[in-house]
């Protein structure tokens, strides 16, 4: 019960970077628990990856390589991690809300018999008094997570299994070297006697994986549509205005629904978490479903004709005008001014 | 080689949370849940349609939907139903409430074991939870594989073919049966209701609907075997009670809080050209801009 797991995701000889996040958010946390931070690593060709995963504080680093587990499959690793799980008995395990963690999640807590909250946005140590039993808890893990479309910000506790499981998605938590780096330990795990043969019985058979070809994450500046913009046609004044402005393109998860861009653009909780220097929200109404995604941005404007939209509360600039009026005049008033 | 599939599709009834309008929220800010429509949650649409086409390559099988939630969840399998599915079970009793994805879960694969099906199809997630946990939880309650983010579903003799959509690629698996594949939003939509199995099918009820329907259409769905969708409480799936509802579920929410937007100082401009100009200009000056 002395140890704090991150399931460290990993393609192609490389770490995922919601890994690396979780890393750092997970020695926040071990040390307050007072912890040790272990990463579990699952895979082919990561022996490579101890000495980084060190610097971002992991005490000890669990590893199982082989060529048969890569690339990610579900039931080898749930075996693996279930397997360490139940040797080691963690408090907590934090693995990404990506499509492998959102896979591996559910089927290890399960198996587990202990609670997994998807797609936190925040996580918190905190104690807990259940009222019908009266009974106390000193430290849980508080898992924060907008919930019912974004209306409501729920905290989960799980006061009684362990481990108390959660979901992260990419860019909700900081990635930083720690202060100090972990011991580092290396430790290979005897995966041979947890994995089963009838846990390969789902075959690839192609792959075909392709880089990211649009990543708005780092983009310091993003121009970001919303149902407003209308229309697929409509949205591209979006993408003018991020070209002139030297910014990319984010969206809300209306504008994607309707089709006006693809989702890789999709900011908020069930999309990307963006914090640009300047973030232009247009035709966005700014349900938090979309702000939990943005409001890290150290400044909004906000372009909707609707006076009353929550998205001006936490716009710095709101300008009260029809999008397809708007924009073109910024792009002019850029154009003139930047010179 | 096998002609003949149980397949099983797992559906919600879910508030739409997509389209929260101003009416959503109560002036105190709380969600106004009356406003917001029940619908069949999309992604369980696009599970439904891949179930259909199994059938329609293999007309003998039967697709039946199972659901867990209030008697109003009637309305999506009798929608399956003029869809194309056979029929349905709905799973409702007081001892599920309060559950969480692991009791939810625990629930569905009591039932499922009941029906003993080839192949579960589910959508990914439901959008009032967003957690896409429910398919790989049953999945490992019964102790079978998972195939997630499905696109395409394809099955020869005993060999199910899923063509899977990831983050940055596509990737094609194959696993024998039985199995539980879930179905992403990207997969192909749902055919519409059908007007032949409206008519055919609108008087398919639960029995819990006999007291309110009455009459002629009771006679009628009391007559024929396929109007009558299942209602199964706890008992009559056979489950662990103590792995039922709240009870039986691990996570416990601690507080939830509505959403109130905080006022942060914030300057409202009009759509004119003098004070566009004037912003563009600070946030150049201020190199927030170029």
């Amino acid at each position: 019960m002395e140890n704090l797991f991150v399931y460290i995701e990993n393609e192609g000889g490389k770490v995922a970077d919601v890994s690396l996040e979780l890393l750092t958010k997970g020695r926040e946390l071990a040390s307050e628990l007072g912890v040790k931070l272990e990463a579990v690593v699952i895979g082919d060709g990561v022996a490579g990856f101890c000495d980084e995963l060190k610097k971002y504080g992991a005490d000890t680093i669990w590893v199982a390589e082989d060529k048969s587990l890569a690339p990610y499959q579900t039931l080898p690793h749930a075996a693996i991690l279930c397997g360490l799980i139940e040797r080691e008995k963690p408090q907590i395990c934090l693995m990404g809300a990506t499509p492998v963690g959102r896979d591996l999640g559910p089927r290890v807590s399960s198996a587990m018999h202990s609670g997994l909250t998807a797609d936190c946005t925040s996580l918190v140590i905190g104690p807990h008094t259940d009222v019908k039993s009266g009974k106390e808890y000193d430290k849980l893990l508080y898992q924060i997570r907008p919930a019912f479309g974004g209306n409501i910000i729920a905290t989960i506790i799980n006061p009684d299994c362990r481990p108390q499981m959660a979901t992260v998605r990419e860019g909700v938590m900081k990635k930083e070297y720690a202060a100090k780096a972990g011991e580092g330990k290396v430790v290979q795990v005897a995966w041979r006697e947890m994995v089963k043969p009838e846990d390969f019985v789902v075959k690839i058979i192609e792959r075909h994986i392709e880089e990211r070809k649009i990543n708005i994450k780092n983009a310091p500046i993003i121009v970001a549509g919303g149902y407003g913009m209308g229309s697929k046609e409509g949205f591209k004044l979006c993408f003018e205005l991020a070209e002139v402005l030297g910014g990319e393109v984010g969206a809300s998860r209306a504008a994607v629904d309707s089709g006006f861009c693809e989702h890789a653009r999709q900011v908020g909780q069930t999309g990307v978490t963006v914090r640009p220097k300047l973030y232009i929200a247009c035709g966005i109404s700014g349900q938090i479903q979309h702000t939990a995604g943005m409001d890290g941005s150290a400044m909004v404007i906000a372009i909707t004709n609707d006076p009353e939209a929550p998205i001006n509360k936490i716009a710095d600039y709101t300008i009260i005008g029809d999008v397809a009026e708007v924009i073109p005049r910024m792009i002019k008033s850029y154009k003139q001014n930047s010179k | 080689m096998k002609e003949k599939f149980e397949i099983v599709v797992l559906a919600k009834q879910v508030p739409d949370t997509r389209n929260v309008g101003k009416d959503a929220m109560t002036p105190e800010g709380t969600v106004n849940r009356a406003a917001l429509p029940a619908i069949f949650n999309p992604e369980d649409l696009n599970a439904l349609e891949q179930a259909l086409r199994l059938k329609d390559v293999y007309p003998q099988s039967t697709v039946t939907v199972l659901s867990m939630g209030p008697h109003r969840a009637a309305d999506i399998i009798r929608d399956a139903m003029f869809r194309g599915a056979d029929g349905g079970v709905l799973l409702t009793d007081r001892k599920f409430a309060g559950a969480d994805t692991l009791a939810t879960s625990y629930a569905l694969s009591c039932a499922v074991r009941k029906l003993n099906p080839d192949i579960i199809v589910a959508g990914r997630q439901a959008i009032d939870g967003d957690t896409a946990q429910v398919g790989s939880q049953v999945a490992e309650k019964l102790g079978w594989p998972q195939v997630t983010y499905a696109e395409e579903l394809e099955v020869k003799g005993e060999v199910a073919r899923v063509k899977r959509r990831l983050e940055n690629g596509v990737e094609v698996v194959e696993c024998k049966l039985p199995l539980v594949v879930t179905v992403n939003g990207s997969a192909a939509d749902c055919r519409p209701q059908n007007a032949k199995r409206i008519m055919k099918y609108k008087y398919a009820l639960i029995p819990t609907e006999y007291d309110s329907c009455g009459g002629l259409s009771v006679d009628l769905a009391k007559k024929h075997d396929y109007l009558q969708i299942k209602e199964w409480g706890a008992d009559a799936v056979d489950p662990d009670p103590s792995q039922l509802g709240l009870e039986g579920s691990p996570t416990k929410v601690k507080k939830i809080e509505n959403v109130v937007f905080q006022l942060k100082e914030s300057k409202c401009l009009s759509c004119t050209d003098d004070e566009i100009n004037a912003l563009i200009v600070e946030l150049l000056e201020t190199h927030t801009l170029g």
